[in-house]
């Protein structure tokens, strides 16, 4: 606790330099104007401004990401409060509200208290996880590979079987990621395994390809070959931005409420926004003294829900700074960032790179700071990008796509890839098969096999190893629990729960 | 995957089986690699090998399960779909895949926005087509010079 402190000071100095203030600028406003943009969640727009950051140093590229991230958490409540087809599912719920609201006229106040209950919910989240993560380094430092891989298995699960509406179609697409993962040279041995001769292969599959193929690529094809559209109408924001005291006093609750529920989501290896979410506005549903306003325009099931998504958005941050696990899309292609660098994060990160960590999370306070004044005084700027025709919106997604691969690997072999893998996208999609898995599954499935060996290389092959600690045998059974209660309440006729919980693009 | 899954197709759905086929192709090739890999020596009891012996086999269970569902037909109802759109998309990047490196980034990803706006019921290709290429080579611009990526360059960018 009492160390945070001097150090996130330390890292407010980083972040306040004027370069990096900079980065943090562009990063927010890139990240606001490409997740404003309908269909695309923030997974995708991480993957596709990934390449914008390469030429970068890692403090800088870092800062800007982060900036990135936070604002394309931002854009996607603008995309489902105004338009009815949210770009990013963490913010469907957003749009039950939020969408009336905006049709009833009050578009204004519903787009306040989304960008204010995220703030909100950005800075305590950020704060916690300020004051979070030197004591989970301080526990991580204690593990070793055997807890390493438990803690990968209980991703693994939470990520694929434990929501969603079908499990076998969860671990399906996690066993497809984690057959890409094998492709390439083995890092140990150097051996190569399924590269079929093909020297392209030999490097891998970068994680980048797939989650820019799958979500932009797949994304495209989905929504070209869709044979009726949904009717798409932008709703003017009429009237003022300003909130009512009313509008304050229902809200505040419900921000802090949603902050309570999404940041212990983000920050144990279960599950994505979408899912803090949705608790959110089950929770907001339940408590309001206005029952009779909800689905039609409930400024509680706009306010909570928004700050859950940003909260649970901040939290994945912990798991991934902390021990270098990814535990929704985003965090993994966030994880791929920091791999360009040779940066691997996890309790290590913390010592070894100290003030480029804090750097990091005090330039994501000062990131939600300039958010607040990007989303609300300048709001019109961003909603104009709402109506940019369909053709051209998609034409240039692809465009950025295609340069975000060729810009990794100037190779038409990579172009193949995307290619193939965004047809894979579609057709996983169409079938109802969930993205995240696959996308997690590639890029911890080297990392698993790594920690696994490295147990039994100890241990002596001895397998009790993986068993071996108290930490390691709760982490097994939490991952066994999570895998088991999914069957159960399936069984027992409660899977439409877990359907509307499926962790899909976030 | 935005809620309305669910909804039950009764009977045999052979996309399903499809799938269910390539899962099984997929969980062979990989235990089949496993099985004809040179064996590790040295004391590495888990060797490069042990992954992809234990993925394939569950890839193979999987497929089994999969087949089972698509006889069950327990997967959720599809909309239909329209191809041409779909092929629009496709053969663009296809287009640019193969014209990238003779022609360069401009022209080949130009071709792709205008066959992407095509399946997206945009104007005709005569106006798509060079506004596409007039915005690949403003990003080549922006990203090769301003953020120094390696974008091949083709007969447009040398003009430069």
């Amino acid at each position: 606790m009492m160390e945070t402190l001097p150090l996130l000071g330390q890292g407010l100095l980083t972040a306040m330099e004027p370069v990096n203030l900079l980065y943090a600028l562009i990063g927010v406003t890139l990240g606001t104007a490409v997740g404003v943009l309908p269909g695309i969640g923030p997974a995708l727009t991480v993957a596709l401004l990934l390449p914008a950051t390469y030429k970068l140093d890692p403090a800088g590229s870092l800062i800007m990401f982060a900036g990135i991230y936070y604002g394309g958490m931002y854009g996607g409540s603008t995309t489902s409060i105004l338009l009815n087809t949210p770009g990013e599912s963490a913010s469907v719920v957003t749009a039950l509200e939020g969408n009336k609201m905006a049709k009833a006229g009050r578009g204004g106040p519903a787009l306040a208290t989304a960008a204010i209950g995220s703030f909100v919910a950005g800075l305590i989240a950020t704060l916690g996880l300020a004051f979070l993560a030197p004591w989970v380094v301080k526990f991580a430092l204690s593990f070793g590979p055997a807890e390493y891989f438990a803690l990968m298995v209980l991703a693994f699960v939470t990520v694929s079987a434990a929501f969603g509406d079908s499990t076998l179609r969860g671990l399906t697409s996690l066993f497809i990621g984690l057959a890409l993962g094998l492709v390439g040279i083995d890092q140990q041995t150097g051996q190569a395994r399924l590269s079929f001769g093909v020297p392209d292969l030999l490097d891998g599959i970068e994680v980048t390809t797939v989650a820019v193929a799958m979500f932009a690529v797949g994304e495209t094809l989905t929504m070209a070959s869709a044979t009726h559209r949904l009717a798409e109408k932008v709703e003017a924001v009429k009237g003022s931005v300003w909130m009512t005291l009313d509008d304050w006093k229902r809200s505040w609750k419900a921000w802090l409420r949603g902050t309570a529920i999404g940041f212990p989501i983000g920050a144990m290896p279960a599950g994505g926004a979408d899912i803090a979410s949705f608790l959110s506005y089950a929770a907001e549903k339940n408590l309001t003294k206005h029952p009779e306003e909800f689905g039609k325009g409930a400024i509680e099931g706009v306010a909570g829900p928004e700050a859950a998504n940003n909260a649970s958005a901040a939290g994945t941050l912990v798991p991934l700074l902390t021990l270098g696990l990814p535990t929704t899309a985003t965090a993994a292609i966030m994880l791929a960032g920091f791999q360009q660098f040779g940066l691997q994060p996890g309790p290590l990160l913390f010592i070894t790179s100290k003030d480029l960590v804090w750097g990091l999370i005090a330039s994501l306070l000062v990131a939600n700071f300039m958010l607040l004044v990007l989303n609300l005084p300048l709001i019109s700027i961003w909603v104009r990008l709402l109506t940019i025709p369909r053709p051209w919106l998609y034409g240039g997604i692809l465009v950025f796509a295609t340069l975000g691969t060729i810009g990794a690997n100037p190779s038409p072999f990579e172009l193949g890839l995307l290619l193939a893998f965004g047809l894979m996208g579609y057709f996983l999609r169409r079938y109802g098969y969930p993205i995240a898995p696959v996308i997690v599954g590639l890029i911890l499935g080297p990392m698993a096999e790594q920690q696994l060996r490295r147990a039994l290389a100890i241990s002596q092959g001895d397998p009790s190893i993986l068993a071996g600690s108290a930490i390691s045998i709760t982490i097994l059974l939490l991952a066994l629990f999570m895998f088991l209660l999914p069957i159960v309440l399936r069984a027992r006729g409660r899977g439409k729960v877990l359907a509307q919980l499926a962790s899909d693009t976030d | 995957m935005t809620g309305e899954t669910g909804k039950k197709a009764p009977g045999f759905d052979p996309g399903v089986l499809v799938i269910a086929g390539l899962l099984t192709i997929a969980g062979a090739v990989i235990v089949w690699s496993a099985w004809s890999a040179p064996a590790a020596g040295g004391y590495a009891r888990i060797g490069p090998t042990a992954a992809p012996w234990v993925i394939g086999a569950v890839l193979l269970i999987l497929g089994g399960a999969t087949a089972v569902s698509a006889f069950r037909g327990s997967f959720p109802e599809r909309e239909p779909q329209a191809f041409p759109p779909m092929l629009w998309i496709v053969g663009g990047l296809a287009a640019q895949m193969l014209l990238i490196k003779p022609l360069g980034f401009s022209i080949a990803t130009g071709l792709l926005f205008a066959a992407t706006a095509r399946a997206f019921g945009g104007r005709p290709l005569w106006m798509t087509i060079p506004a596409g290429i007039a915005f690949a080579f403003v990003v080549w611009v922006a990203f090769s010079r301003g953020l120094s990526l390696n974008l091949p360059a083709g007969p447009l960018e040398r003009l430069l």
